[in-house]
């Protein structure tokens, strides 16, 4: 995209005038920049991501005899959302004798963060929907990070502008063109647009649905959300088959609602149990003086803003670059033994607590009880793997019809397309920018899909990305300045059917002995709000316990 | 000999395609809504064609030199139709006629050539092989090209440079028979000559279609251009026609000498002429120095902060002495300091205080100009402005653009500043807007320095009545989280230039 025109005045001639040339200049563009063979990159670029050390260090770890111990109050284990959260409740209520332990080399866990030269961007999780009812903690803490600036006179916030997600937030790259917003509007029938009108109707009676017991029938933390059989059965049926029994087949209708999950879930329409599917369109009800109800918070590195914010004060109790090789008893108390990779040394930590806010999965390694009695639930919590890429472009990619916009997607596309990390900048004139690219692997087995990832070496996944970024920007190869790959094996948990309200979440979620468990694996579904959530749940519960 | 002839009936009828997909994308290019322009360039090239076949029967002598001459001409017509009707797009008010007059004649040439050279061809084979063969080949041409057209000439050579090749080939039969025919055809030499010439031409065509397509460009301008640069940001030319300046932006003009004196004394005399004593001044965009001229005219104002993005800009009108001498030297003044920044981001940092702050920034024609009207934007100006200080904000046009001049109104008016909104009539724009801003309630002077050429205590007075067809409306409040008034810009431009 070129500068956009300052005009005073439009007239027809210079109108069809730049029509014209714009013809013109795509002929001439491509005839001076012919296709460059495969395989021969210009420019530079590396995986990121982190999750084949890990097993080296444990590895390492074990081989080292604990060089000292020391003492704390409570450990937290993990530095994602809801570790932060925990400590961040810790120190609120004068428990300030604790320790976080993480594992990678920064805290932020799924909403990893980096930044060149041009822009900061998301490596992970990269927006934050306006808070409802149900969620005051994001709300509290909203206020405090200065997200929220105050409230109106109607008691509703007032968001910070330059947080909020500028105009234009969405669009959608079908037959050959951009659209405004994701669901598909050009080529569709009578009957689509019928069924959306059913679809999004049913989802907006849910969004206002109670339950027999008063609560919401699909609240944000899901904790909250009613009860009532009437919508929990939901999550013992897959989102397709919530489709079909409602007659719903249309095509645009379908892709939407599969992009919707593998978005948020990371799985397809037939794994995602269709209370999660449903929670997507119905949970969420912020509203706020100065924006749509539907309205995100946003930055350029995505929630590592948030993250910042929130780990600052806190510095001088977390470790990072800390492997937690084993949590089991030292008489009443609980011992950690921490294997710091900088130093390689281990430590062991004495606590009366630990919160154990580090993936779910991991703890059926790192807990002794858990190695020596396994639970026979451990099979329960799978994890979607992902990739993401940071694509530094020079110019602004444009295209057809709608202006470039924070969330770029392709309609049947492989990936779930690009985010704009530069869409917040305020500048008149950008010339260059980073692509946040996402793509959930599906639809695959996860474990298949995991290793397979892990497997495929970075010039693959740049010219997989590349080949795909082509067909929605032509010549595009010629602009990448640089393209970083991130694996995620364990991206985020998977709502499966039958996941959120069967037995192993809830037996996952009991304390063992006073170890607390955290974490958004322990709500099912991998939104910032259960992990923040989950981690003050577990703060105070820790708490509580000594 | 005759296989020769087929050969080149593969050739011309590949030529003769690609002239009319030329025309056809051509249109659709220039005129919009393909479906339409496809179908008619088609249907008049096609009927052209069947006049040509019939007019052949009016061709009894010499029908080997009328085939060259034929090529020749196509040559010629065909290949420089492109370049031609990009250039008169500009220029001519009947372009559409020009286009299908092009589209026919060179439909009847082409029209004329199988005829002809059936003709030749006949006592060589028998007719049921004439028939076949010639039509074959005929047909094989039209999928070649019809292939060509979208995979290759379009997306490698471009219309203008395809159409040139093209005219090159048919020249290029033309002396390919003449070689063939030396002996039966009258003045070979001279046609020869005219072929080599037409050649020349063509291939001139060709090298230069680049600066054909920048040359059609300023053809949009009325004048001759004096100046004419692309910078990191823009284009600007600047154009003298008779005794008048005009800058052009990206094609849009900015100001016309002629009457940009009611623009600048309307933008900057009712503000600043009603504070008492005006000391510090800033000015968003602007970098052309006249708002500033305006300015400077108050002995009161001691400094003059100008923010405009594209030091190209400010550096021509400090140092073109033509321009100097329309903004009298404003941007060399000592009490101005240029600042090269963008707005948003310079005001977002500043934390000084101006009595009138002067926002002339381009219309809000896209997203990233629609930051610059959000409320967001309005309330680091409030910030920014003395308590008893005045904002002028230029504001597009009230009747073109009725909701977008009243959202600017109400978004100001959502951060809490008083408004008066006026408008005035520039010759070279129409009905153009300016909204005032404070905080608190504004009275317009009533009197105002000597020497203005246009404001006056009457003119001032009747700027603030709007007439039922610019009245209020009631808009939403832009934000950078909507962005409104871009939608409702475009919406009312576009209906307008329709």
């Amino acid at each position: 995209m070129s500068a956009d025109p300052p005009d005073r005045s439009i007239t027809r001639r210079s109108f069809l005038k730049k029509t014209a040339l714009a013809a013109g200049a795509a002929a001439g563009l491509i005839s001076c920049n012919p296709v460059v063979p495969a395989g021969r990159r210009k420019f530079p670029g590396r995986i990121m991501g982190a999750d084949w050390k890990t097993g080296h260090m444990l590895l390492e770890g074990r081989k080292t005899a604990p060089s000292a111990t020391v003492k704390t109050g409570i450990v937290i284990v993990g530095g994602g959302i809801a570790g932060l959260s925990a400590a961040r409740e810790l120190a609120k209520n004068g428990c300030g004798d604790f320790l976080l332990l993480e594992l990678g080399g920064t805290v932020g866990g799924n909403a990893a963060s980096g930044a060149n030269a041009v822009s900061a961007y998301p490596w992970g999780a990269h927006y934050v929907p306006i808070p409802g009812e149900e969620a005051v903690f994001t709300r509290e803490l909203f206020r405090e990070l200065g997200i929220i600036e105050g409230y109106d006179s109607k008691g509703l916030p007032i968001y910070n502008e330059f947080y909020l997600c500028a105009d234009p937030m969405e669009r959608l790259f079908i037959h050959g063109r951009w659209q405004e917003g994701l669901v598909p509007n050009i080529g569709i029938s009578g009957r689509d647009k019928q069924q959306y009108a059913e679809f999004f109707g049913m989802m907006e009676g849910f969004r206002r649905a109670r339950g027999a017991d008063g609560r919401r029938a699909f609240a944000i933390p899901l904790e909250l959300s009613s009860a009532d059989e009437r919508f929990r059965r939901f999550d013992r049926m897959s989102m397709r088959r919530f489709m079909s029994v409602n007659g719903w087949d249309s095509e645009p209708l379908l892709w939407y609602t599969d992009y919707c999950c593998r978005d948020d879930y990371g799985s397809t329409l037939d794994d995602v149990s269709a209370w999660a599917g449903i929670h997507y369109f119905a949970a969420r009800d912020g509203r706020a003086s100065n924006a749509e109800p539907q309205a995100v918070v946003t930055w350029p590195e995505g929630n590592g803003w948030i993250v910042r914010r929130m780990a600052e004060p806190l510095h001088d109790r977390i470790r990072c670059s800390s492997c937690v090789l084993n949590i089991g008893r030292s008489g009443s108390d609980i011992a950690t033994d921490v294997f710091d990779s900088r130093t390689k040394t281990v430590t062991r930590v004495v606590s009366q607590a630990v919160v154990y806010a580090a993936p779910r999965f991991t703890a059926m390694k790192t807990i002794q009880d858990l190695r020596d009695r396994p639970s026979p639930y451990v099979k329960d919590f799978g994890y979607a793997p992902w990739v993401i890429a940071n694509i530094t472009v020079r110019g602004i990619p444009a295209g057809k019809g709608a202006a470039l916009s924070w969330d770029n997607v392709v309609y049947k596309g492989e990936s779930l397309g690009y985010v704009d990390a530069g869409h917040q900048d305020i500048s008149y004139y950008r010339d260059k920018t980073v692509m946040t690219y996402y793509k959930p692997l599906v639809p695959g087995d996860p474990a298949a899909e995991r290793k397979r990832a892990l497997g495929t070496g970075y010039d693959i996944w740049a010219e997989m990305i590349v080949r795909e970024l082509s067909a929605i920007h032509p010549g595009i190869e010629q602009a990448i300045e640089e393209l970083n790959v991130w694996i995620w094996g364990h991206a985020m948990i998977r709502p499966v059917p039958g996941f959120i309200w069967g037995e192993a979440r809830q037996a996952a979620l009991k304390p063992l002995g006073r170890i607390h468990f955290a974490h958004s694996d322990m709500s099912g579904i991998s939104i910032f709000e259960e992990a923040q959530y989950r981690g003050i749940m577990a703060a105070r519960a820790a708490v509580n316990s000594v | 000999m005759a296989y020769a002839l087929l050969l080149s009936v593969f050739i011309i009828s590949t030529c003769g395609l690609v002239y009319e997909l030329t025309a056809g994308a051509l249109a659709s290019y220039l005129l919009g809504d393909s479906v339409t322009q496809f179908s008619i360039i088609i249907g008049v090239y096609l009927s052209a064609m069947g006049l040509g076949s019939w007019l052949s029967r009016h061709i009894v002598r010499n029908v080997i030199t009328v085939f060259i001459e034929v090529e020749m001409l196509i040559g010629l017509v065909g290949g420089c139709s492109s370049a031609l009707l990009f250039t008169l797009f500009e220029v001519s008010a009947y372009f559409r006629s020009i286009l299908y007059l092009l589209i026919s004649v060179t439909g009847v040439l082409v029209g004329l050539e199988i005829p002809l050279i059936m003709r030749v061809l006949k006592n060589r084979f028998e007719f049921k092989d004439l028939v076949s063969k010639v039509f074959t080949f005929d047909y094989i041409g039209a999928l070649f090209a019809s292939l060509l057209f979208p995979l290759i000439l379009v997306p490698y050579l471009g219309l203008i440079r395809s159409s040139f090749m093209f005219g090159i080939i048919n020249v290029l039969v033309a002396l390919w028979a003449l070689r063939l025919f030396k002996d039966e055809v009258r003045w070979a030499k001279g046609l020869a000559g005219t072929a080599f010439f037409l050649l020349a031409l063509l291939a001139t065509g060709f090298v230069w279609s680049g600066s054909i397509l920048q040359f059609t460009e300023t053809l949009g301008y009325k004048g001759d251009i004096i100046y004419a640069k692309t910078t990191h940001y823009q284009r600007m030319v600047l154009v003298r026609d008779a005794d008048s300046l005009q800058l052009f932006l990206n094609g849009n003009l900015q100001f016309n000498s002629r009457d940009e004196y009611r623009y600048h004394e309307a933008l900057v005399h009712p503000g600043l002429g009603s504070i008492k004593e005006p000391k510090d001044v800033l000015v968003l965009g602007g970098g052309d120095g006249l708002a500033l001229r305006e300015i400077l005219k108050y002995g009161t104002v001691r400094s003059v902060t100008l923010v405009d993005l594209d030091p190209a800009m400010t550096n021509l009108f400090r140092t073109h002495e033509t321009l100097v001498a329309l903004n009298k030297g404003s941007l060399n003044s000592p009490k101005v300091k240029i600042i090269n920044a963008d707005g948003f981001v310079w005001i977002r940092e500043n934390r000084r205080l101006f009595d009138f702050i002067v926002v002339d920034l381009p219309d809000p024609s896209s997203f990233s100009l629609g930051k610059l009207y959000t409320s967001t934007f309005y309330r680091f100006l409030d910030r920014a402005l003395a308590e008893d200080g005045v904002i002028v904000i230029q504001s597009t046009s009230p009747f073109v653009a009725r909701k977008a001049f009243w959202c600017v109104v109400n978004t100001l008016r959502s951060v809490g500043l008083e408004t008066t909104p006026y408008h005035v009539y520039l010759p070279s724009f129409g009905e153009w807007g300016y909204v005032i801003a404070t905080k608190r309630p504004f009275v317009m002077p009533d009197r105002f320095m000597p020497g203005l050429r246009f404001i006056t205590p009457e003119t001032a007075k009747a700027m603030t009545g709007f007439p039922p067809d610019m009245g209020e409306v009631a808009t939403e409040v832009n934000r950078l989280n909507n962005q409104v008034l871009v939608r409702y810009f475009e919406e009312e431009w576009a209906r307008y230039v329709r």
